[in-house]
């Protein structure tokens, strides 16, 4: 049997932090960071006697969510207990949702293996409260519990199994991040946790309709490690079921060093979580005139905008999609090509290129940018209108980016001016070629290529600023026999 | 002076703090030099906070002649040992919470204090307020001052004896299946428990969360209502707590009874009831009727359910409250242990005691995959039916009365064997606790020298009705105020 | 319906409740009575009926995203049995 004959089926749970001041159901803060325990209050340590309170930030987060997946947003939504013990749980329950959350039914739509769009459904997504930490290493025989993170709401996002491949589960993956970060309500910060995957996998034979034996593999925290991971355990169950045995329903870790999942050494025993509605919290009730009005703060979604910043700007898909992938940046990139008169498509490649690479050299995020919309718009404008040429632009990218000042005044500062003043180019021109004669002779001769040659001495002589076109033009004038 | 100070009720002794009779601090210490004398016998407290409490009347007697007496200044009560109160111990009757300080107030002992009342101690109860006779807490049980080799009904027995024995003017209690109101009727005192929602659970260590409310053991229906102002109305902290105009109570308790109509439950005078009880309710309702209140029978078809479906939702969400004595955060934890298995399965074995273990497997039994609907869900159904069945009772009356216990106080050790007979004492309060109703029980009478409840249920917010009621028929009486012997 | 041996230490395991051998019978017992007890509501005619969710029938009320708590930890962590450098310590948990 060969791998063709094989279909993966892939289902995501992804859990977000959503971005709030303070925790879902106490006022204790959220920020990330903080000294162990000093963001856990009573309500967080479930100590005897204290009782929780809804967030309304975080239903508002949950519901706006919901608008931009096309999900129903749920009328009557209800807390379940989830009832289990683990050190980093201090209640020993876990306030979620079970049988009534507060989104179904919704959708997303990725580019499938066939490069067709391809509709994912999510079948839920709903809220609860987060775990704390655990300390395994530097106590000796214990572990230490820290239970800032204790409270911090979640949404836990449940697709389909319609996914098909590890590509499309990271594709996947990754519209859910950019989406979050989209609408505001989570940073999708991987590193801190704050956007954490499991992923489903079961293989069956091909026209199959009856689903295998699927195994979980836990918190998968980059896109990379997704796709790995899944890669991996679907060869594996196919091996195995090829080899006459069967897969065994479990939960499995992503070694990435390894680059292989394999079981959690603590075989636990079946939880039966014993969900029940939380009797210390009310059935969370929306009306239609909150859902309306929170559909009206929609902002743009990330399809609309890609398919929008080519039509009204006209460039090219790709860099669409990678300016629309991040609301600050599209947002950014919009500011700077409505400030200059030069081609959309120009300020686009300075923004995913140069800039992109500034910010990921210093490590900053777009908001943090050292160089604002309107003055990159400066800068092109000085290309456009042929001030400067692109190679000069970079230069003057740089010290704007070091601080110095706006396109303009680095330039005047520096003196980078394009030269286009013909005759001075002829001048310098005439001087090179005089400069030059066997190279000239060779090029008379038919070497073409030496054209590359003039031109660097030439540029050489102006400090890179005469005009590029200029100076081509009036070197093959002037070097043609 | 001091002779009678304790055998004033609580609206007595305002009168007197205000009339400069006596001050905060005397009768303070008057009734710690009680509680010292008598609680030996009694062993209604866990623990009895002098200190603070003499304290707490010096800074009454000084607001008091400032002219910032609160509405309870200088007043002497005690807390359930459930609630949490910062600074001192909060047990819950239990070794898991043996020496546990709490770090903050419940809503309830914050609001008391406001109020300027002196808070003589905590109280000994049933552990984590399961049980109906006050023999399952860690510390031994309370002996009920009427015979000292009885139980004062349970949970909220060691409030009840201190009432009844004049340790101290009223006391705070919890009740989820009878527990303030069945001590109440036990010990000859007035046990008021709200509507679910009145009053805040913020800081009442929680039993079962949807059934617990806070409530009022005292000497007289006005007592009640004065204490019930106080702790009743919204809180934020608690999500449970219902948003409601707290009334002037005592100004309702003298509303007329004439045309106020009571409802009996036929199926009440069936049971088990011992006769007298029975006769003494059946006299009471006479008294009423004298008053001119108007006597109807109303049927509650789902009623001898009542008791099996709170031990289904009572033991399951209190399986979950109690989940999180776990011993790494608080509490009780076993020593050297093995692994975290070993940590919680010992610092609980050891923790709890048997009957409260037996509620948690009973509840994790309940919930469990497989059981869930036969048992969870169906015992949400058939509480909605018995709450329905209220609903249409009081569509035709005001007031549903009869007794509050199947019996008088029992010997302790006497229903410790088989759990269902012991589950059985509540079968005439369960069922205010599952449809959230007012509930009152008022002395009524006595069988062998020993005190009867009436009990009086009201519509949801009908707290005023009940008092009026209950008031009407204690100032008919004498009951309210006869003493046990010993503690005259 | 009586429960046996195995259903109760599976209970008791789910509960993380540790019985003494001496309690363990006893408990089988009673807890068999308790559920032979509630059993009675199999009885209940329930078909259409809503489960209660509240007695009063109320709903969520919701509370503005505010940092209300402020760092207290010292005085929580005085009642915590073993504490090391801010952390709640517990034999070391293998994953």
């Amino acid at each position: 049997m060969s791998a063709a004959d094989w279909e993966a089926v892939i289902g995501l749970e992804i859990h977000t932090q959503l971005a709030t001041k303070s925790k879902i159901f106490s006022g204790a803060a959220t920020a990330y960071g903080a000294e162990p325990n000093t963001q856990a209050c009573l309500v967080d340590l479930g100590y005897p006697g204290v009782l929780p309170v809804l967030n309304a930030e975080v239903v508002r987060m949950a519901c706006l969510f919901g608008l931009a997946i096309d999900a129903s947003i749920a009328r009557r939504s209800v807390f379940a207990r989830k009832n289990y013990f683990y050190p980093d749980l201090p209640k020993g329950y876990q306030i979620s949702q079970y049988e009534l959350p507060i989104v179904e039914r919704g959708e997303l739509w990725i580019e499938g293996d066939d490069g067709e769009d391809k509709r994912i459904g999510i079948t839920r997504a709903h809220l609860e409260e987060d775990a704390g930490k655990s300390l395994h290493e530097g106590l000796q025989r214990f572990s230490g519990i820290d239970l800032n993170r204790a409270g911090t709401p979640l949404i836990e996002i449940v697709s389909e199994p319609d996914l098909r491949s590890a590509r499309e589960a990271a594709a996947y993956m990754r519209k859910i991040h950019t989406l979050v970060r989209y609408l505001g309500i989570s940073d999708g910060n991987m590193q801190e946790g704050s956007f954490r995957c499991d992923a489903n996998v079961s293989v069956r034979r091909r026209g199959e309709t009856a689903l295998g034996t699927r195994a979980e593999i836990k918190n998968l925290n980059s896109f990379r490690f997704v796709e790995k991971a899944i890669n991996y355990e679907i060869e594996r169950q196919i091996e195995l079921l090829e080899d006459g045995a069967s897969v065994v329903q479990e939960t499995r870790l992503y070694d990435a060093a390894k680059d292989e999942t394999r079981g959690m050494r603590s075989k636990e025993e079946a939880n039966d979580y014993r969900y029940f509605p939380d009797p210390d919290l009310l059935p969370v009730v929306i009306d239609d005139e909150f859902v309306e009005s929170l559909r009206g703060s929609l902002p743009e979604l990330p399809d609309a905008k890609r398919r929008r910043l080519v039509d009204d700007y006209g460039i090219r898909g790709e860099d669409a999609a990678i300016i629309a992938s991040n609301r600050a940046l599209a947002d950014y990139f919009e500011a700077a090509a409505r400030a200059t008169g030069a081609a959309a498509q120009l300020v686009a490649n300075w923004v995913t290129g140069d800039l992109a690479a500034a910010l990921n050299r210093d490590g900053l995020d777009i908001e943090a940018s050292r160089i604002g919309a309107a003055d990159l718009a400066g800068l092109i404008e000085r290309i456009d209108d042929a001030t400067i040429s692109g190679k000069i632009a970079k230069e003057v990218f740089e010290a704007m980016w070091a601080g110095e000042g706006s396109a303009d005044a680095i330039i005047d500062a520096r003196g980078l001016r394009q030269i286009t003043d013909s005759g001075a180019i002829e001048a310098i021109v005439d001087a090179v070629i005089a400069a030059n004669p066997s190279q000239v002779a060779e090029y008379r001769a038919g070497k073409d290529k030496l054209i590359g040659y003039f031109v660097g001495q030439v540029m050489k002589e102006t400090g890179g600023k005469a005009n590029p076109a200029q100076v081509n033009a009036i070197l093959r004038q002037k070097l043609s026999p | 002076m001091d002779a009678e100070l304790h055998q004033l009720t609580l609206t007595q002794l305002a009168a007197g703090l205000g009339r400069g009779e006596f001050s905060a601090v005397e009768l303070t210490r008057a009734l710690l030099g009680r509680i010292e004398r008598h609680d030996g016998d009694l062993n209604a407290f866990v623990t009895v906070t002098g200190e603070q409490a003499l304290e707490a009347a010096q800074r009454a007697d000084d607001a008091r002649a400032a002219g910032e007496a609160g509405v309870l200044n200088g007043l002497p009560i005690v807390h359930k040992d459930i609630f949490c109160t910062k600074g001192v111990a909060t047990t819950c009757g239990s070794r898991m919470l043996e020496d546990f300080v709490s770090p903050y107030d419940a809503t309830v002992v914050e609001r008391l204090a406001r109020a300027g009342a002196v808070v003589l101690g905590k109280t000994n109860m049933d552990e984590f307020a399961m049980g109906s006779s006050n023999e399952t807490s860690y510390f031994g049980p309370v002996h009920n001052p009427w015979d000292l080799e009885r139980s004062p009904g349970g949970s909220s027995g060691g409030s009840a004896a201190a009432v009844a024995a004049r340790l101290a003017a009223a006391a705070t209690g919890t009740d989820t299946g009878g527990s303030i109101r069945q001590p109440a009727a036990l010990t000859g005192t007035v046990g008021l428990k709200p509507t679910y929602g009145r009053v805040s659970r913020y800081g009442m260590i929680a039993f079962a969360s949807s059934l617990d409310q806070a409530g009022v053991i005292a000497r007289s229906t006005a007592d009640a209502a004065l204490l019930l102002g106080v702790m009743a109305g919204f809180d934020p902290r608690d999500s449970t707590c219902i948003e409601h105009p707290v009334p002037d109570y005592a100004a309702a308790l003298t509303a007329p009874v004439r045309g106020l109509r009571i409802g009996i439950v036929r199926q009440h005078f069936d049971q088990g009831l011992d006769a007298g009880c029975a006769a003494a309710v059946r006299e009471a309702l006479a008294v009423l009727e004298s008053q001119g209140a108007t006597l109807t029978e109303v049927d509650l078809p789902n009623l001898d359910l009542s008791v099996p479906t709170y031990y289904v939702v009572a033991p399951a969400e209190c399986s979950s409250n109690l989940s999180r004595f776990d011993g790494v955060r608080f509490g009780h934890r076993a020593a050297d242990p093995a692994d975290l298995m070993d940590l919680y399965c010992r610092s609980r074995g050891e923790g709890f005691g048997a009957e409260v273990k037996r509620r948690i497997m009973t509840g994790t039994y309940v919930l469990s995959a497989g059981y869930y609907d036969a048992y969870y869900l169906k015992a949400q159904k058939v509480r909605q039916l018995i709450a329905d069945d209220f609903r249409h009772a009081f569509e035709q009356v005001d007031v549903i009365a009869g007794p509050t216990s199947p019996t008088p106080a029992f010997r302790l050790g006497d229903k410790t064997d088989d759990p269902i007979t012991m589950y059985l004492n509540d079968i005439y309060t369960i069922g205010a606790n599952l449809a959230g109703l007012p509930a009152i029980s008022v002395p009524c009478g006595f069988v062998d020298d020993l005190p009867v409840g009436l009990h009086l249920v009201g519509p949801h917010f009908g707290e005023e009705t009940v008092l009026r009621c209950a008031h009407h028929y204690e100032q008919a009486t004498e009951w309210h105020a006869a003493c046990p012997e010993a503690y005259r | 319906m009586s429960l046996d041996k195995d259903q109760v230490q599976h209970i008791a395991m789910l509960a993380r409740l540790r019985l003494a051998d001496e309690e363990f019978a006893e408990t089988v017992d009673k807890l068999s009575r308790i559920v032979d007890f509630v059993d009675q509501l199999s009885k209940a005619a329930t078909q259409d009926v809503v489960p209660m969710a509240h007695p009063l029938d109320a709903s969520q009320r919701l509370r503005p995203d505010e940092v209300t708590e402020r760092d207290d930890r010292d005085r929580f962590q005085a009642n915590a049995p073993l504490v090391r450098d801010g952390l709640y310590l517990v034999p070391k948990v293998i994953e």
